[in-house]
């Protein structure tokens, strides 16, 4: 029995020959999109490739007839500050030749003002969802995206919370916090019941004695 | 006077009604974070909230009286929130659990909700993150003394 299970083991792959190939795909960008793509060298495994807004998608049409047949993530990056503004945001794509083995990340760098970009989600339909998170968070539109709308973030709100520029506790903390009262307790009743109850009935502390002081109530009030 | 030959009691109308809504709490079925998974443990053996009443989590918010907010509640859930609330029929209590519910706890961002009291009254806060069974059942205890002693949402409704 034990020998069968020795013999049973499983073939370890060998390294992939494709291995040399990685380094090819960029290369191969390069000759093909002569200006437009710019190889960056291997990460991790990963080849990465900047590309050009403008030829994106043909870059993503001409990978995933070579065999990047899976989308791995769209993701975004804001360089405020660290890059020219031309170059501000970034869009990063992640794809995975599953046959082949060979992963490839695309970068495609664009300006502050209305970022935009083809979208890919014709190419891989996994793209709808990351590309409206791309947008949401930040701000960038995805041309011929066919439902380009918030994800995350309630419909209604402003601005793209991930841009580095966007403060932390959202642009108007207190007046949304007072517009949320306002808009769940359009109406105080006295007889508010919430502070009902025998143990409340101690007005003798004075205001400041939850340790808030002025203007930094929790409530805005 | 044989009715006086059969066991019998003396109650008012409003002490009867307090008995049987403190002792039958039923939470609303919903968790938002991690302080859900410490909600679950109430209804298991080693907690076992049935003890008090309180282990029948329903899941329509028409057939609950009490709302545990278990985790940070974000603003895009913020209606839904208080939806689920007003859909509870009278008379109904929220106990906001740990620090998230109670007042935005770690994250004060643009994201969530600074306190579910914004959206929600709330009747009975617990502290922790998250807290332990034990603080959510003595929650659900002050809760149910509260009623008993004069909350003025329980009793005979007008």
């Amino acid at each position: 029995m034990s020998q069968e299970l020795e013999g049973a083991q499983p073939q370890l792959p060998s390294t992939p020959p494709e291995a040399a190939a990685v380094a090819g795909v960029g290369a191969e960008l390069a000759r093909l999109f002569a200006g437009q793509v710019e190889p960056q060298g291997d990460s991790f495994g990963t080849e990465v490739v900047k590309v050009r807004p403008t030829a994106l998608r043909d870059v993503a049409r001409w990978l995933k007839e070579a065999g990047f047949h899976l989308l791995l993530d769209v993701a975004g990056v804001d360089y405020r500050g660290r890059r020219p503004p031309e170059e501000r945001f970034e869009v990063v794509y992640h794809l995975l030749d599953l046959a082949g083995r060979r992963r490839v990340r695309l970068k495609v760098a664009l300006p502050e003002q209305e970022p935009t970009v083809a979208t890919v989600s014709d190419l891989w339909p996994a793209a709808q969802w990351a590309e409206r998170e791309v947008f949401d968070l930040f701000g960038v539109r995805f041309q011929g995206h066919p439902d380009l709308r918030r994800i995350l973030m309630p419909d209604d709100w402003q601005g793209h919370p991930l841009r580095k520029d966007y403060p932390l506790r959202g642009p108007q903390r207190t007046p949304s916090v007072q517009g949320l009262r306002s808009r769940f307790f359009p109406v105080r009743a006295p007889e508010d019941d919430r502070l009902a109850g025998p143990a409340e009935s101690s007005p003798a502390s004075p205001p400041d004695a939850r340790g808030l002081q002025e203007g930094e109530s929790r409530h805005g009030t | 006077m044989e009715v006086l030959s059969q066991p019998f009691f003396l109650t008012t109308v409003d002490r009867f009604a307090r008995w049987a809504q403190r002792s039958s709490l039923w939470p609303l079925t919903f968790g938002l974070a991690c302080c859900a998974i410490e909600m679950m443990n109430l209804v298991g053996p080693r907690y076992d909230a049935a003890r008090f009443g309180a282990e029948v989590f329903r899941a329509s918010p028409r057939q609950a009286d009490l709302m545990i907010v278990s985790g940070r509640v974000s603003h895009k859930m913020a209606p839904v929130l208080r939806r689920l609330y007003e859909q509870m029929p009278e008379p109904k209590w929220v106990i906001a659990m740990g620090a998230c519910a109670s007042s935005g706890g770690i994250f004060d961002n643009y994201a969530i909700v600074q306190g579910v009291d914004e959206i929600v009254p709330v009747d009975v806060y617990v502290p922790g993150c998250p807290p332990t069974p034990d603080a959510v059942l003595d929650a659900i205890l002050k809760l149910q003394e509260r009623i008993r002693s004069g909350d003025r949402k329980a009793g005979v409704l007008a």
